[in-house]
């Protein structure tokens, strides 16, 4: 499945694209984050300690063990500072 | 009212007088407002904030705070206003304002906001300073206030 991943704050700046369409086979966040590590040192060193993320899908928060089903948009970012 | 997410700056005192006014309308007696300013860096040289948000993210999450909080408390009117983008020391980021019959539920509601907006809201703040720029780190404070509700 095709699926728009977008990314914020210093993630973003990381990685060096705002959003990206991604061709994957992950069944859950998880496993859409190991393919994503795998891709290239930028992607590895950005989720490096998941616990420094979150993820919102479908605009939605969400667990890394969620599943991907049904889900058009994955959106990783660090964890907010609004107010 | 309303939420509203814009990069523009906005008129506190106009804001918080015409939701007063519109409050008062719709039968509240108390009406608490919150602002949130850019202030310095702790040794000065702050030279500006950039806030970065997820739009239509942003307004979900927005528009679902204001719905628990008018479920908690028996408010008559509630808004929101948060900018993005680049902003000086001493411009306003944000506000809350909460408008109920008696200002128990008014005081509670517009913290409730508060603590929501701080680290369930999809915004970054970024610092420029002299010395270069930072990502704000989130505080664990404020994690640990949403406990409490």
């Amino acid at each position: 499945m095709t699926l728009k991943v977008l990314y914020f704050a210093w993630l973003r700046e990381r990685i060096g694209v705002p959003r990206e369409e991604v061709d994957t086979a992950a069944a859950t966040v998880g496993g859409l984050i190991e393919e994503l590590r795998a891709r290239e040192e930028r992607y590895a060193l950005a989720f490096s300690d998941l616990k420094a993320l979150r993820v919102a899908l479908d605009q939605e928060l969400a667990d890394f063990d969620a599943p991907l089903d049904g889900v058009r948009e994955v959106a990783f970012f660090p964890p907010m500072t609004g107010g | 009212m309303a939420v509203r997410v814009q990069q523009e700056p906005f008129d506190y005192g106009a804001e918080c007088a015409a939701f007063a006014k519109a409050a008062s309308r719709a039968g509240a007696g108390a009406v608490v407002t919150f602002c949130g300013v850019v202030r310095d860096l702790p040794g000065g040289g702050m030279q500006r904030m950039e806030i970065e948000h997820y739009p239509g993210m942003t307004e979900r999450a927005l528009g679902d705070i204001e719905a628990q909080a008018r479920a908690r408390w028996a408010l008559d009117a509630v808004a929101i206003i948060h900018r993005h983008g680049p902003m000086a020391p001493g411009e306003m980021i944000m506000m809350v304002a909460t408008g109920s019959a008696h200002r128990a539920d008014a005081f509670a509601a517009a913290e409730f906001l508060m603590d929501y907006l701080k680290s369930r809201a999809p915004f970054w703040k970024k610092e420029i300073g002299a010395q270069g720029a930072e990502w704000v780190a989130a505080k664990e404070d404020d994690e640990r206030a949403l406990d409490r509700w």
